[in-house]
């Protein structure tokens, strides 16, 4: 199931509601990518509240898809990773490193707002 | 809730699969959620080994009890190449897919007991238990 990919001004947000397949998450890397072309986005939300497990698979495709985006002129924003699944990745010994996180959506917009240029 | 669960490993869905299955098992056991996503995150490792190198295989999900504790016991087996060497494939860092090479060692931190039997040409069975704290 694709994810639905939000638009708020200059701001994407991706919105992942389910367990997502490998295939769902590459495919919403380059969805992004492209979007952030086409509306000329400066940032970008990656929503993963509803993600049970960020698996090492999961934490590098995350990481792709901020890199990307970066490479593209926005800034991403990973937010709601649940407490146990922070917990999981740290025992796993898995960053997100390089890649901004917030507590939830509003916290993630705030974020790009106060730092926008 | 059975005793014993099997979920075939052909595809990415059944990664999810194994993981939730695994997740319920947990829950059905008095695990707390922090142990059950500790759990369901050492399974989508193993469960996706499986699919990297050996394309197909099973996972086992049963219960048992240690020191009268009750326990999950993951068994991820598969027919695929197997692994030359065990303790090489352990370390962190170690990848022959250009992956993180967290796997492997990040699962064992995760569960309680871990341990990885495997031969070349045969396939590789990992066996791995956590217990309620
Ligand atoms: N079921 C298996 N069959 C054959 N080889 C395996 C199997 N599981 C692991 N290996 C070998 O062990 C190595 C380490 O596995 P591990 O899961 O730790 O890292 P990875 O899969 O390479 O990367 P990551 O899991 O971080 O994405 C693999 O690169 C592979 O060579
Ligand atoms: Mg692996």
């Amino acid at each position: 199931m694709p994810v639905p990919i939000l638009r708020l001004d200059d701001v994407l947000v991706a919105s992942i509601q389910a367990a997502l397949t490998d295939q769902d998450l590459l495919q919403l890397r380059d969805d992004l990518s492209e979007k952030v072309g086409r509306f000329r986005a400066r940032g970008v939300i990656v929503d993963v509240t509803a993600l049970d497990v960020l698996d090492s698979f999961a934490t590098r495709t995350v990481r792709g898809i901020a890199y990307t985006a970066r490479l593209r002129g926005a800034r991403t924003v990973v937010v709601g990773i649940q407490p146990d699944v922070a917990f999981a990745m740290v025992q796993l010994g898995l960053t997100l490193e390089g890649v901004a996180t917030a507590l939830d959506l509003d916290e993630g917009l705030a974020l790009l707002r106060r730092d926008a240029p | 809730m059975p005793a014993e669960v099997l979920v075939p490993i052909r595809d990415e869905t059944d990664i999810v699969t194994a993981r939730q299955r695994g997740r319920e098992l947990a829950a059905a056991h008095g695990f707390s959620k922090t142990e059950q996503t500790l759990i369901a995150t050492a399974i989508s490792e193993v469960a996706r080994n499986i699919l990297a190198y050996a394309r197909r295989g099973e996972i086992v999900l049963a219960t048992s009890e240690h020191q009268s504790r009750p326990c999950i016991v993951v068994v991820a087996r598969d027919e695929g190449p197997g692994i030359q060497d065990v303790d090489v494939a352990m370390r962190e860092g170690y990848s022959t897919s250009n992956g993180l090479g967290m796997g492997l060692p990040g699962a064992k931190r995760l569960m309680d007991a871990f341990d990885v039997v495997s031969a070349v040409g045969k396939g590789t069975t990992v066996t791995m238990r956590k217990c309620v704290r």
